[in-house]
C-alpha cells in the first residue's frame, strides 16, 4: 500500500463532532468561526479574496478582514449586518471532522438556535470578557441544556481588551457556575481567548501563561462524545418495509438507540408480537449488529405484522405506549398558537394527530421563572399536555433524543409551527385535575334547556340521577345492573344502563386500560351521564372505578347530589371464583391494570349502600333507598 | 466504550440512507434528480443501499441541457443500462428547437431555458412531489442556509425567509396540491467526503474528471474544453492540448477544467486536500451577477 493509500485510509476513519456556537455578532462569534476556518486553513483563497474585497466595501471591522461576512450568506442579511438563520459550516483538522451549526444570538432568533442545537452533541458559548455572564448567555446556556446538549465550552472572548486578567476570567467561571448548577450540565470546559488576536483559538496563547487548559480547537478535537449516546434501550422505528419477493421481507429504519444484534430475541409495538432476528443488513452487507446512528434493514425468523410509524425494541426493555404526555413545546410559527387546533404530530416515523390539552406554564428564558399563558407565540417555551390520537411509542428526551422529540405541523399551512421534548407521560395526579376545572365548565355552559326540572320530573315520575356502582372485575356488579335496568323499566322508570364493555366498543373506542386513558374514559362516561340527568333520566352504571379520586371526580362532573355511589362489596374470593380464568392471567402477569391484582383497590370510605353480591335482597333494599330518597316512583300531584 | 464509534463518512452515509428511505415512505411520486456528475452517483449508491436487496422504488431523472460533455451522455446510458436505472431524460423542446446555446445567448438565457425551466416543466409533466438532488452545504454560501427537505411553492420558487424549521432528524413532508420539496440527502457533506466515499465505494465516474490531455481553450481565465463543433471557429481554433480534469460537471461551454495531474482517485483526493480555490470557481454561471446562485435558486434552479 502507497503511502497516500495509508494516509485516505486514516483520514476516512476521522469521527464527525457536530457544534453549535451561541453568541451575538458583538461577542466576535463570526470572528471566532471565521477565525477557526481559516486557521486551520480551510477558507479558499478565491473566498478569501471575495472576502477581502467585501471587507472593505461592507465590513464592520475597519481595515482588518471582517471573518464574518465569510458566513452570512443570504444577500439580505449580509446587508443587514446580521445572521438570520442557520448556516452550517464544515471543516475538519487531521483528528476530526466537524460541523458548525452557526446560529444568531437576538432573543428573536431563539427558534433559530433550538434549531441548530437539536443536532448539535456540544456548544459553544461566547461570552464577551467586557461584559462578563449577561441575560443573552443564560438564555443561550437555558436552550442547550433544554435540548439536552451534554457539553458546553464557554468561550470568554476579548480577553485582549482585558489585559488578559486571570482575574477576570475566573471571576466570569464563577459566576457562570452558579448560575447553571441547577441545570445539571455534565460537562463545561471554560476557555479565555481572542478571536480577534488568535489567542487559544487553534494555538495556545503567549499572552495568558496563568491558563493550562486547552485551545478551543485542541479541546474540540479531544473532547468524547461518543459515549453521549444511548446504547441501552434498542429502539428501531421503522422506516420502510422491503419485500422484493415473496421469501424476503426487511423491516428498514435508523437506529434510534441500542444495539440490536444477529439472533436477538425482539418484540414489535404495538402489537407485542415476538420474533428473532435473523440477519441485521447494514450499509456494506451482513453484519453481526448494529447501533445508533446506522441505517439498517432487519429480517426476523418469522412473519410479525409490522409496518411503518410501529417498532422494534427489546422485550425486556419497552418504551412508554400513552396517547397522553407531557411536553415542553417551542413554538416556532410566526402565527400564534390556536390552542384549539388538531395538530399534526412526527414522532419518529408516525405522524397522527394531537392537541394541546392544556398549558401549564410558558417560561421566560431570560429569568426561567414560570408564568401562565393561553397561547404561545413566536420564541416562546413551556410546559405542555397534550393528547394524540394514537399511541406514540416514546421514551423521555432526557433518556433519548430519537424517541423523546417530536414536531407539530399546523394542519392549514403544513408549516411546522411547533418543536417538543416530551418530558414523561402525563401524571394520573395532573389528570384529574384537569378534569373538574370549575372555571373551564362555567365558560363552557351555553345554551339553556328551555324545558324546566319540574316537567321532567312530572313527565317521568322520577329525579334524574346516577346509580354509580363500583366494585372488583367478578363482584357481580354487571349482575345487579342488568337487573335493575330490568326491573325499574318494568315499574315504569325511564333508564339507561352504561358499563365498560358499552361505551368502551364506540365512545371509548381508542383507550386503553392504562391509568391515564382509564381516567379519560371514566371523564367521558360522566359526562354522558351528566347530560342524561340534566334531562331527568336515570343512568345506572357499572364499572369498576377503583380510584377514590377518579370517583370523586366523576361525582362532581355529575354533581354530587345527584351521584349514588353503590358499592358491590365481594371478596377476593368470590370474584376469583366468578372469573378464574382472567385472574389466572393477571396473576402470570399476561395482562395487566387488574385492581385487586396489580393494581390497587380503594374501597369507598364512603357510599349509599354497601351490597353483598351472596345477598338476594339487594334489589329490594335499592327499591327501598330509591324510594325514601325521593328518586322513584314519584308521586304524581 | 468505543467500539460503537462510526467514522465520519459512515455516519454521513447513514444520515443520507435515513432521508432516501423517509421521502419513499412519504411521498406519493418522488423522483432523483440526476445529473451524471459525482455528487449523483454518490447520491444513486446511498439509493440502491437504502433498498437493497429490493430495486429503488423511484425513477432517475436527467435534465438535458443538449450541451453536456459527450462523454458524460455516454457514460449515462451504459450505467443506466447497465444497472437496470429506470431513467427519465427530458429537455427542454422549445428553447432547443429555437437554438438557445451558450455561445449564442449567454450563459444567464441559456441557463434559464435549458436548466430552469426544463427542470420545472419535467417536474409539472410528471407530477413529481419531492425531487431528490445532490446539492451540498459547502457548495456556496446561499446553500449554507437551505433545509433538507426546502419546500417550493406551485410555481416551484424557494423563499429563503420562510423556511420551515427542521430539527433533529424528523422531516415535514406535507404539501399542499402542486407544491413540492426538494431534497438534499447530501447537504451535509463536503467536496471532500463525496470523493473520498467515491473511493471508499469504488464508484464509477464519468472520466472527465481524471486528469488527462484535452484540447482547452483558455476563456478569461476559464479552461473550456472543446467537445464538438458546436463551439465557435474562432475560439476552437486557439485550442492547445493541456493536461486537465474537471472538478465538476455542467454544461461544456460553462464548465471550466483545472491544470491537474490527478489521474486516479487517491491523487484526486490528495489534490483535494491541498486545494486552495473552491470548486465552484470553475462555474461560470456563478459569477455573472451578484448574488447569483442565491437569485437562481429564488427561481427553481437547484
Amino acid at each position: 500500500m502507497t503511502n497516500i493509500q495509508q494516509f485516505l485510509n486514516q483520514d476516512q476513519e476521522k469521527d464527525l463532532l457536530r457544534l453549535l456556537t451561541a453568541g451575538s455578532v458583538d461577542d466576535g462569534k463570526s470572528t471566532l468561526i471565521g477565525r477557526l476556518l481559516f486557521d486551520s486553513k480551510k477558507i479558499y483563497e478565491d473566498h478569501l479574496s471575495a472576502l477581502e474585497r467585501d471587507s472593505k466595501k461592507i465590513g464592520h471591522a475597519g481595515d482588518k478582514i471582517d471573518y464574518a461576512l465569510l458566513l452570512d450568506g443570504l444577500k439580505a442579511e449580509r446587508e443587514q449586518g446580521i445572521t438570520i438563520d442557520v448556516a452550517y459550516r464544515y471543516f475538519s483538522t487531521n483528528k476530526r471532522k466537524f460541523i458548525i451549526a452557526d446560529t444568531p444570538g437576538h432573543e428573536q432568533y431563539t427558534r433559530n438556535m433550538v434549531t441548530g442545537a437539536s443536532t448539535a452533541n456540544l456548544a459553544i458559548i461566547l461570552i464577551d470578557a467586557r461584559k462578563g455572564v449577561i441575560t443573552q448567555t443564560k438564555r443561550h446556556t437555558f436552550l442547550v441544556s433544554l435540548l439536552g446538549i451534554k457539553h458546553i465550552v464557554l468561550a470568554v472572548n476579548k480577553m485582549d481588551l482585558m489585559d488578559y486578567s486571570q482575574e477576570v476570567f475566573d471571576q466570569i467561571c464563577k459566576d457562570y457556575k452558579q448560575f447553571t448548577t441547577p441545570l445539571s450540565i455534565p460537562d463545561i470546559e471554560f476557555i479565555p481567548l481572542s478571536a480577534l488576536n488568535g489567542d487559544n483559538v487553534v494555538d495556545a496563547s503567549q499572552h495568558m501563561p496563568w491558563y493550562k487548559g486547552k485551545s478551543l480547537l485542541n479541546y474540540l478535537e479531544t473532547v468524547h462524545v461518543v459515549s453521549d449516546r444511548n446504547f441501552d434501550d434498542f429502539r428501531l422505528p421503522i422506516q420502510y418495509v422491503l419485500r422484493p419477493s415473496l421469501d424476503f421481507r426487511g423491516f428498514s429504519g435508523k437506529v434510534a438507540s441500542g444495539i440490536i444484534r444477529k439472533g436477538d430475541q425482539v418484540m414489535s409495538l404495538p402489537s407485542r408480537k415476538t420474533a428473532t432476528v435473523t440477519r441485521v443488513i447494514g450499509s456494506d452487507g451482513d453484519t453481526e449488529l448494529a447501533f445508533p446512528p446506522q441505517a439498517v434493514t432487519i429480517t426476523l425468523s418469522h412473519e410479525i405484522d409490522l409496518s411503518r410509524s410501529e417498532m422494534l425494541v427489546h422485550p425486556d426493555n419497552l418504551p412508554r405506549i400513552e396517547r397522553q404526555f407531557e411536553a415542553m413545546l417551542v413554538w416556532m410559527d410566526e402565527e400564534k398558537m390556536d390552542p384549539y387546533a388538531n395538530f399534526f404530530l412526527k414522532h419518529t416515523t408516525q405522524t397522527t394527530r394531537a392537541r394541546i390539552d392544556q398549558i401549564k406554564y410558558r417560561i421566560d428564558v431570560n429569568t426561567l421563572e414560570q408564568h401562565s399563558s393561553d397561547a404561545f407565540e413566536l420564541n416562546e417555551i413551556g410546559r405542555v399536555v397534550l393528547t394524540t390520537n394514537k399511541p406514540l411509542l416514546f421514551d423521555p428526551y432526557h433518556k433519548n433524543h430519537e424517541t423523546g422529540s417530536f414536531v407539530l405541523i399546523n394542519p392549514i399551512t403544513n408549516n411546522t409551527c411547533a418543536v417538543g421534548m416530551i418530558i414523561d407521560k402525563m401524571s394520573a395526579d395532573d389528570l384529574y385535575s384537569r378534569i373538574a376545572d370549575p372555571e373551564t365548565r362555567r365558560l363552557v355552559d351555553g345554551g339553556k334547556s328551555l324545558i324546566n326540572e319540574d316537567e321532567l320530573r312530572k313527565r317521568y315520575r322520577q329525579k334524574g340521577v346516577t346509580l354509580w356502582i363500583t366494585g372488583l372485575h367478578g363482584s357481580g356488579k354487571n349482575l345487579l345492573a342488568y337487573t335493575l335496568e330490568r326491573q325499574l323499566f318494568d315499574k315504569g322508570a325511564t333508564v339507561v344502563l352504561l358499563d365498560g364493555s358499552t361505551v368502551r366498543s364506540g365512545l371509548s373506542k381508542e383507550l386503553d386500560y392504562s391509568p391515564t386513558d382509564r381516567a379519560e374514559h371514566m371523564r367521558r362516561v360522566a359526562h354522558v351521564c351528566r347530560i342524561l340527568n340534566d334531562q331527568g333520566i336515570i343512568t345506572i352504571c357499572s364499572f369498576i372505578s377503583p380510584k377514590a379520586e377518579i370517583r370523586k371526580q366523576v361525582a362532581e362532573i355529575i354533581g354530587k347530589e345527584r351521584f349514588k355511589l353503590f358499592f358491590m362489596d365481594a371478596s377476593m374470593d368470590y370474584c376469583r371464583k366468578n372469573k378464574p380464568e382472567l385472574y389466572e392471567k393477571a396473576k402470570q402477569n399476561l395482562i395487566k391494570y387488574i385492581p385487586g391484582v396489580d393494581e390497587m383497590y380503594e374501597k369507598p370510605e364512603f357510599s349509599d349502600l354497601i351490597l353483598k353480591p351472596e345477598d338476594q335482597s339487594n334489589i329490594t333494599t335499592i327499591f327501598s333507598y330509591l324510594e325514601s330518597e325521593g328518586i322513584f316512583p314519584l308521586q304524581s300531584e | 466504550m468505543n467500539n460503537y464509534a462510526i467514522n465520519n463518512l459512515r455516519e454521513l452515509e447513514a444520515e443520507a440512507i435515513h432521508i432516501i428511505r423517509e421521502v419513499a415512505a412519504e411521498f406519493e411520486n418522488p423522483v432523483m434528480l440526476y445529473s451524471i456528475g459525482k455528487d449523483s452517483s454518490v447520491m444513486v449508491r446511498l439509493a440502491e443501499k437504502a433498498f437493497y436487496p429490493a430495486k429503488v422504488p423511484f425513477p432517475l431523472m436527467h435534465i438535458d441541457s443538449k450541451w453536456k460533455f459527450r462523454e458524460m451522455t455516454e457514460f449515462r446510458d451504459r450505467y443506466a443500462k447497465e444497472k437496470g436505472w429506470d431513467l427519465i431524460v427530458e429537455y427542454n423542446k422549445e428553447g432547443f428547437e429555437s437554438g438557445i446555446g451558450p455561445f449564442t445567448h449567454g450563459s444567464k438565457v441559456h441557463t434559464d431555458v435549458m436548466k430552469t425551466q426544463a427542470l420545472l416543466q419535467a417536474l409539472d409533466k410528471h407530477r413529481f412531489d419531492a425531487a431528490f438532488g445532490g446539492a451540498r452545504r459547502d457548495e456556496e454560501k446561499s446553500r449554507a442556509k437551505e433545509r433538507i427537505y426546502s419546500f417550493r411553492d406551485r410555481f416551484h420558487q424557494w423563499d429563503p425567509k420562510n423556511q420551515r424549521p427542521e430539527l433533529w432528524s424528523i422531516y415535514n413532508a406535507r404539501v399542499h396540491k402542486g407544491e413540492s420539496i426538494r431534497v438534499f440527502p447530501l447537504s451535509n457533506w463536503t467536496e471532500l467526503d463525496i470523493w473520498q466515499y467515491i473511493r471508499l465505494e469504488n464508484i464509477p465516474i464519468v472520466p472527465l474528471y481524471f486528469a488527462k490531455e484535452r484540447p482547452i481553450v483558455d476563456m478569461d481565465g476559464n479552461l473550456i474544453m472543446v467537445d464538438d463543433d458546436r463551439m465557435p471557429k474562432e475560439l476552437s481554433e486557439k485550442a492547445v492540448m493541456r493536461k486537465v480534469r474537471f472538478r465538476t460537471l455542467g454544461c461544456y461551454p460553462l464548465t471550466g477544467a483545472i491544470d491537474s495531474e490527478a489521474d486516479t482517485i487517491e491523487k484526486i483526493v490528495e489534490e483535494m486536500m491541498t486545494v486552495t480555490k473552491s470548486e465552484r470557481t470553475t462555474r461560470v454561471i456563478d459569477f455573472d451577477q451578484e448574488g447569483s446562485m442565491e437569485q437562481k435558486k429564488r427561481e427553481g434552479y437547484f
